[in-house]
């Protein structure tokens, strides 16, 4: 029961290659992350220049990570996500 | 090597032309005649747009965006600041792009600096495997290892690194562990062992058949808890989170103030009110504006110390990990497979009427199913494979043993408890061990004297964690007293209890630590039933259990071999960089706060500040990378 609970956490979790420049841009990403709908939670880790998106239940996760990426272009124009 | 990025070549590129041109136009005899001020601006805009076009199209964004106070906003009011400045009054234009030109130098050793420490950790986790080989019609093809199914038997040559973890069904070798313990000695293996992913074989070819998917084999569930690490943030990361929000805005209110409040002052008293140097202070203050040092340093420390940690075989799953660590003042450890190898050898059997070999027979079988290392050492004692279909019936009685039929009698096999649970007479031996008593059918056999032998590191690793700052080490094991004095007694451990049931373990520990008053409890078990404790104590560590999921999970920091003195190095490692990062707090706030306020009063010109503010964050990144770095002796 609680493995497959877990499991299906992680189903919702997916981290993304990112290309940002400085530590405090990366804060400013993960707040435009944190922000858009469709993310319940996100967090970017600068240093490893990683980002890892929790999803809401249903979410699309294509488009919802390509309204991450607008969001971030406005908030750093020069950061990049692999989607 | 340095290995600059396309981009970083690029701003290096744009820094030397910047630079040179600046430097040009200074000490270049040229006659400007009366327009001196006006062809000069012409002339340094050149090197001042080539150095900053981008800042100046981040900040023109940035407004468009409603995102006030950004550090590239605050740089293009303060370097346009002093433009306008050079045109009206002073003809001095050298300081807006010097400005410039520093910060862009900053965020490039920043943005290089990252990517070092990055590579240097990837290196020391260079573990990730490339291609699995499987064999098909004779001949060898590559895989990727995340399409290998488990049950796949896959071909590893010597030189090449275990892909997912299996079992040895083909050939023996001997491989190098070191990438997941830190342990240099080759290890040994052969048909039927389990060998674990990251491992590099070194000698003999080797047939597999792999048990998990690569996404569920060590190595990955290692990588990914490393990558992981730094996004469980700590306090001190909360903390400059925090200050961050609040410095910029803070600052540009101050020097918003600083513009406007004295010479409105000065003019209101009939003095002149020199607005022209007001406003340059202002300008000063906001190149101070930018929090960066703090920013880049503090993470980056934290990841260097993690990164240094995994290099000595211990993996701490976060930050936040690392900051408690640093605090532990008590180290509870659980006997068995911690301090003690968890190995029982059989050092005694008393049997009165059946022969000794049967008597560890019978009980071998009935404990056939149990994982306890007890039970384990009895069946290594018995030394024959075993056929548990001769166990028919078995109940487990925790705390006390087993009672199981075999061959159609009825074997107990347990400690004293047991047998008074059933009503026995027993004969307790004087042997210093645990003693295990039979009974068959209901009447009293023998018994089997088990000893534990101590890790021969044990001794060291108490008293470096004494040097470390350890106040109280304390150890719980459900073995016999007399056993347990013993082992402390060698060992030099300050408190024990024993005969504990494994809910008794998690009392003690609550215990221990509400009487802690100064600093954290860490509780050091082999990830075996005591998962509870884990997860309770302020710091949970296992060791030498890489490979289970459930110990990995309910554990907080992760020695990879079974080491006892990695305990000591884990909290050197995290002393040490929580050393480092406190410094850079320290020394980041200092000189931020000394040059605002020698800029407010006017000892300190654009110059002074860029170069502080520039020079502050690469001391600082400079002194994180110190944490890559931990050597004990």
């Amino acid at each position: 029961m609680l493995n497959c609970l877990s499991k299906r956490v992680s189903e919702m979790k997916k981290s993304y290659k990112i290309e940002v420049d400085c530590a405090s841009c990366a804060t400013k990403m993960e707040d435009a992350a944190k922000k858009t709908p469709g993310v319940k939670d996100a967090t970017v880790n600068f240093v490893m220049q990683k980002m890892t998106v929790e999803f809401e239940d249903g979410a699309d996760f294509g488009a919802v990570m390509k309204q991450v990426l607008k969001n971030c272009k406005k908030v750093e124009s020069d950061c990049d996500i692999e989607i | 090597m340095i290995t600059l990025r396309k981009k970083q070549k690029k701003m290096l590129y744009r820094i030397i032309i910047a630079t040179v041109l600046t430097l040009l136009f200074m000490l270049a005899p040229i006659e400007y005649g009366d327009n001196e001020k006006e062809i000069k601006f012409v002339l340094f805009l050149i090197p001042y747009l080539i150095i900053g076009y981008d800042i100046l199209i981040k900040a023109a964004k940035g407004i468009g965006n409603g995102q006030a106070f950004d550090e590239n906003l605050l740089m293009a009011i303060a370097t346009i600041g002093a433009m306008i400045l050079g045109v009206t009054y002073t003809g001095d234009y050298e300081e807006a792009v010097a400005v410039m030109i520093f910060y862009q130098i900053g965020e490039l050793f920043q943005s290089v600096a990252v990517d070092m420490s990055r590579t240097s950790i990837s290196k020391l986790m260079e573990i990730r495997p490339d291609a699995a080989y499987i064999e098909q019609d004779g001949e060898l093809t590559e895989v990727d290892p995340d399409e290998v199914e488990v049950g796949t038997t896959i071909v590893i040559r010597p030189g090449e690194r275990v892909p997912i973890d299996g079992i040895i069904v083909e050939g023996s070798s001997s491989l190098n562990t070191s990438a997941l313990t830190g342990e240099s000695v080759p290890r040994d293996v052969t048909v039927g062992e389990e060998i674990l992913s990251g491992c590099i074989n070194l000698s003999g070819v080797l047939k597999v058949r792999t048990t998990k998917e690569f996404g569920e084999s060590t190595v990955s569930k290692i990588l990914d808890m490393v990558e992981n690490a730094s996004s469980r943030k700590s306090q001190s990361e909360a903390f400059i989170t925090k200050f961050a929000r609040y410095y910029t805005p803070f600052v540009v209110v101050c020097a918003i103030l600083l513009a406007t409040v004295p010479a409105v002052v000065l003019m209101l008293t009939d003095s002149d009110p020199e607005f022209q140097m007001w406003i340059y202070r202002a300008l000063t203050f906001l190149v101070i504006s930018c929090p960066c040092a703090l920013v880049i340093s503090i993470p980056l420390g934290f990841f260097a110390g993690l990164g240094g940690a995994s290099h000595e075989g211990v993996l701490i799953k976060g930050s936040n990990y690392l900051e408690m660590m640093s605090k532990v003042r008590t180290v509870v450890f659980d006997k068995t497979g911690t301090l003690t190898q968890g190995v029982f050898q059989v050092t005694d059997v008393i049997s009165n009427e059946i022969p000794r070999e049967r008597l560890i027979e019978l009980a071998a079988v009935a404990e056939s199913s149990s994982p306890h290392p007890i039970a384990v050492s009895l069946v290594r004692a018995h030394g024959a494979d075993i056929d548990r279909a001769r166990v028919t019936e078995s109940e487990d009685i925790p705390g006390k043993g087993v009672i199981a039929k075999v061959d159609g009698m009825t074997v107990a096999v347990g400690n004293r408890r047991l047998m008074e649970h059933l009503g026995l007479q027993f004969e307790d031996g004087n042997t210093v061990g645990t003693t295990v008593h039979v009974a068959i059918d209901g009447k009293y056999a023998g018994s089997i004297t088990i000893s534990d032998i101590i890790k021969p590191e044990s001794p060291e690793a108490i008293k470096e964690l004494k040097k470390a700052g350890v106040h109280k080490t304390v150890m719980l094991t459900g073995d016999m007293d007399n056993v347990a004095q013993k082992v402390a007694k060698e060992i030099g451990i300050d408190e024990v209890h024993s005969q504990l049931l494994p809910g008794d373990k998690l009392e003690h520990l609550e215990r221990i630590t509400n009487e802690s008053k100064d600093g954290a409890v860490a509780f050091v078990g082999d990830g075996i039933n005591d998962a509870p404790s884990l997860v309770r104590a302020d710091i949970g560590i296992t060791m030498g259990s890489i490979g289970s999921d459930a110990a990995i999970e309910a554990s907080d920091i992760v020695i990879m071999d079974d080491d006892p003195r990695k305990v000591a190095i884990a909290m050197g490692v995290s002393r040490k960089s929580m050393g480092i990062i406190r410094q850079n707090i320290v020394i980041t706030l200092v000189v931020k706060f000394l040059f605002l306020g020698l800029s407010a009063m006017g000892f300190v010109d654009m110059w002074f500040a860029i170069i502080a503010d520039v020079g502050v964050m690469i001391a600082a990144v400079l002194n994180s990378a110190r944490a890559l770095r931990y050597r004990h002796n």
